[in-house]
């Protein structure tokens, strides 16, 4: 008894230690009681310095809150319970909330700084007029390869993945739209198809690529490919970029004959209660000096025509990150879905990975 | 005979450390890499270990967790002991549809458990944030303590606590004098259990979390799409010391503790 | 008798506010519809799909085997342990590693077993060549005990530390040899810290997801990783919950199970 009653007495000291750290620390940081701004993020996707600097440029304090899919994100913004001044979703969840009310329509005159985004990755079909959403990264999907593993030209179109040279050495992301969009595209059709008898057709055509899928993974691919674990991967321009800088044998390709662009886009919920202090938070990183030093840490394209041009050259002459206006032009955005046509997506991909093996 | 069965046991529990610390070992060698990422190992650095000290962040979230992780453990474990009590004592129809119910969480995937949760928290009204991240990991660590004390109740022999009765203990008193201290090896168990439950929980946490309080299984999974930074290891590999530090430290006191305690038993039986 | 209500309460109440009623939610979702409308077509969809079916018996068989292979590592782990000296310090180095994040520790996994992993260099090194050792049911299989072994570990120490030793060697005396001792005598004994671990095992293996992902490359599904997708990719709850209330299911027929045993052996032992 004594042992467990002096366990229990520990605990609580420890405890009572910890939370005095903690509001000691946080005093230090928060000073007097300024009105606070939170921001909804993926991890790790913005420069830290970033947020000092605003904070001290503004006095706001920034809770700096994080998400890991939009999914995820978009169940707690709908369930209400925290109030969120900006979030950070992908173009399709853009659509998806502003569908369901989720977003508060932009004023653009409280936004000066837009005028630095470059005109093509504004007006996108996922909204027009951007008036919910303000890019702030974008991206497309491609093909990784190791060179030491297989020649350039083997892989630079998505047909080329069904090479039977690749058996047992390709790795697919684990998404349904995209997996689809290979397939998709490889037949001709458009990566929005709601047509079932595509998507069946789509199906089919992924069941003979199965012999070549290594595996189907997430994020932890990087880790996977930086190793050299297997010859190719479809992945996104982010994550390709992070695994090139660290091993110098792979490369990224974007297939001319079509690929999905995507776009990370900057969003005002409407339960925002300090709507000003967004706009504010908005605007600072579209001014072109911060958009670089942002794109520069997360190493991610910028929409940003006046912020890409202070960067470095190596970055920006780039072809796979800043694809050439041909291959642009055949870059599709996924839209968002009725609900049952995304069920069935899922389901057929569902089925996909439960028979491939 | 006996001495070289001992022996190979040793053998076979140095191989099963070896297992159980070998990615340990992994992450505490690249947090000392000069590299960006677990790839390859880029000579000596203690540069994560700069990053991570200069980071109030992520240092406030360290704390949060810690509270959180020992605390809402803390609280699990004496509600679970209640339940296990309680699930012992009652009628045997009973006692498998209330173990049933306790198991509940254990099987349901933590998406479930954090949406209903949410959907329940909202409900009520309750400020997402410390509280109900609080609340809802006592929630999810109960079960593992009940499923922890249980066996060790079901091994107390009833006339031990019958024979407390006889000889006029209250109600508390076999309690606090009989039933936990033969029980408190499974009560420890349990609340170490709940610890890594607590500790090791992304989901639910995520979905009733709120107003700025992060935990860092959040932080450390919403950084995946990113690739996650070394920063990390250099935390993980304090942690590790830290706790390791504790382990060894609780050990030295309980050893001293115990000495003590015999001696003190000894005294009051010699009074009565 | 008012004492014992007071002990119910804190655990009643949570048996109430976060079992009963997230159980109740899941129920009730599961007859919905992804438009929802009131349906039973979520659990006939279940029953009559190859898929689901199919991914129950995997989930099924994959727990059943995840939970032999921590038993079997665990159980002699356990009972060495018991011998040593110091035997509390040993266990809480046994928990120790599971404090670390679960997530950071798979990376670890991935670098140790990757073919240019520490392991296959030093397959190499010895002479054996190189192996795929990921995305197989192997390393999926040791990384899922991996993470399990402390929940198993634990329940058994516990039970083997309560045996008496006297029992031991009144088994000796009697001239049984030490295979009979732990055939007859310890291992009857420590068998509620083995069922114990079974329950803290194999419940929560049936709903695996992340590893399933990280180390299996998708190559093994469970209900987890289906119940994932439908809550978050497709949102259709009222499947997920479906899901939920078959997984609750197994795990009453589990529990009835090791209920059961328990009941017919006390039946003898009167």
């Amino acid at each position: 008894m004594k042992k467990l009653l002096s366990a229990f007495i520990g605990i609580l000291i420890l405890c009572l230690l910890l939370a005095g750290g903690d509001y000691a620390l946080n005093r230090h940081n928060n000073g007097s009681s300024r009105k606070t701004v939170t921001i909804y993020n993926w991890g790790d996707y913005i420069d830290p310095a970033l947020i000092t600097k605003f904070e001290h440029q503004t006095g706001y304090h920034v809770d700096y809150e994080t998400f890991d899919s939009n999914e995820s994100m978009l169940t707690k913004i709908r369930q209400g319970g925290t109030n969120y001044d900006l979030v950070i979703p992908s173009e399709y969840t853009v659509q998806r909330m502003r569908r369901e009310h989720l977003i508060a329509p932009l004023d653009h005159r409280k936004l000066p700084n837009m005028r630095y985004l470059d005109k093509q990755f504004l007006n996108r079909s996922f909204d027009p007029g951007n008036h919910y959403s303000v890019p702030y990264f974008w991206g497309t999907l491609g093909i990784i390869y190791n060179d030491q593993k297989i020649k350039g030209a083997d892989v630079q179109h998505w047909r080329q993945l069904w090479n039977p040279r690749l058996k047992n050495n390709l790795m697919l992301i684990d998404s349904a739209r995209d997996v689809f969009a290979i397939a998709l595209i490889t037949q001709g059709k458009s990566v929005n198809t709601t047509n079932y008898g595509q998507l069946k057709s789509a199906q089919g055509k992924l069941k003979q690529l199965t012999p070549n899928v290594k595996a189907i993974i997430a994020d932890e691919m990087k880790m996977y490919m930086e190793r050299g674990e297997a010859a190719v991967g479809v992945t996104y321009s982010g994550d390709a970029r992070e695994m090139m800088s660290v091993n110098h044998h792979l490369h990224y390709v974007v297939p001319s004959e079509g690929s999905n662009i995507w776009f990370d886009n900057m969003v005002i919920p409407k339960s925002a209660r300090n709507k000003a202090a967004a706009y504010k938070f908005i605007n600072f990183m579209l001014e072109p000096k911060n958009a670089a030093q942002n794109a520069r840490y997360v190493g991610y394209a910028t929409p940003n025509w006046k912020a890409k041009q202070l960067l470095p050259k190596k970055v920006t002459s780039n072809r796979a990150f800043y694809p050439p206006k041909q291959t642009m032009k055949h870059l599709q955005t996924y839209r968002d879905l009725p609900l049952h046509v995304l069920g069935e997506y899922n389901d057929l991909f569902l089925e996909f990975k439960m028979f491939a093996k | 005979m006996s001495k070289k069965h001992f022996s190979w046991g040793k053998v076979y529990l140095a191989l099963v450390f070896i297992i159980l610390y070998a990615p340990i070992v992994y992450l505490v060698v690249f947090s000392f890499s000069a590299g960006k990422t677990m790839e390859k190992y880029h000579g000596f650095s203690f540069q994560h270990y700069a990053d991570l000290f200069a980071d109030s962040r992520m240092i406030t979230i360290v704390i949060n967790t810690m509270i959180v992780a020992l605390l809402a453990s803390l609280i699990a474990t004496i509600v679970g002991t209640m339940g296990a009590l309680l699930i012992k004592g009652s009628h045997r129809k009973w006692r498998n549809a209330l173990l049933s119910l306790n198991n509940v969480l254990m099987v349901s995937p933590d998406v479930i458990i954090g949406a209903s949760f949410l959907i329940f928290f909202t409900m009520l009204g309750v400020r997402l944030g410390f509280a109900s991240v609080l609340l809802s990991h006592i929630a999810f660590c109960i079960p593992i303590v009940v499923l922890m004390v249980l066996p060790k109740l079901n091994e107390l022999s009833p006339t031990l606590v019958d024979a407390a009765y006889d000889l006029g203990a209250s109600r508390w008193q076999s309690l606090s004098r009989v039933v936990l201290p033969a029980i408190a090896p499974g009560i420890f168990a349990g609340y170490f259990m709940a610890l890594t439950y607590s500790l090791d929980d992304f989901a639910v946490t995520f979905f009733v979390t709120g107003n700025g309080f992060s935990t860092l299984s959040v932080e450390i999974y919403s950084r995946a799409r990113q690739g996650i930074n070394l920063e990390i290891n250099a935390l993980s590999t304090l942690m590790f010391i830290v706790s390791l530090l504790l382990v060894i430290g609780y050990y030295f006191i309980s050893k001293h503790a115990g000495r003590r305690n015999r001696i003190v038993t000894v005294k009051e039986g010699d009074a009565q | 008798m008012r004492q014992k209500a007071f002990f119910a309460v804190p655990y009643a109440l949570w048996i109430i506010l976060f079992v009963v009623a997230p159980l109740v939610l899941i129920f009730y979702q599961s007859f919905f519809n992804i438009d929802g409308q009131f349906t039973l077509g979520n659990y006939a969809n279940y029953l009559t799909s190859s898929v689901y079916l199919k991914m129950t018996v995997d989930s099924v068989w994959y727990a059943f085997l995840i939970t032999l292979v921590t038993l079997v590592i665990s159980y002699p782990t356990a009972y060495v342990l018991n011998r040593l000296p110091n035997k509390q310090f040993w266990l809480l180095l046994v928990i120790l590693p599971t404090w670390i994040n679960l997530l950071l520790k798979t990376y670890a996994f991935i670098g140790l077993f990757s073919q240019a992993g520490t392991i296959n260099q030093f397959l190499r090194f010895v002479g054996l060549g190189s192996h795929q050792l990921l995305f197989t049911d192997a390393s999926f299989m040791f990384v899922a005990a991996y993470i399990e072994i402390p929940f198993m570990v634990l329940p058994i120490f516990n039970s083997l530390a309560e045996i008496n030793p006297s029992l031991i060697n009144a088994s000796k005396d009697l001239g049984a040899n030490d295979w009979q001792t732990f055939t007859k005598v310890i291992w009857p004994l420590s068998l509620p810290g083995v069922k114990a671990g079974i329950q803290a095992v194999f419940i929560p293996s049936l709903s695996l997801f992340m590893i399933t992902r990280l180390i299996g490359g998708n190559r093994v599904i469970t209900l987890g990783t289906a119940i994932e997708e439908h809550f978050l990719t497709t949102q259709n709850w009222g499947m997920g919950s479906t899901i939920g209330v078959i997984l609750i299911l197994a795990m009453f027929i589990v529990m009835a199970v090791t209920g059961d045993r328990r009941k017919k052996k006390g039946g003898v032992r009167r």
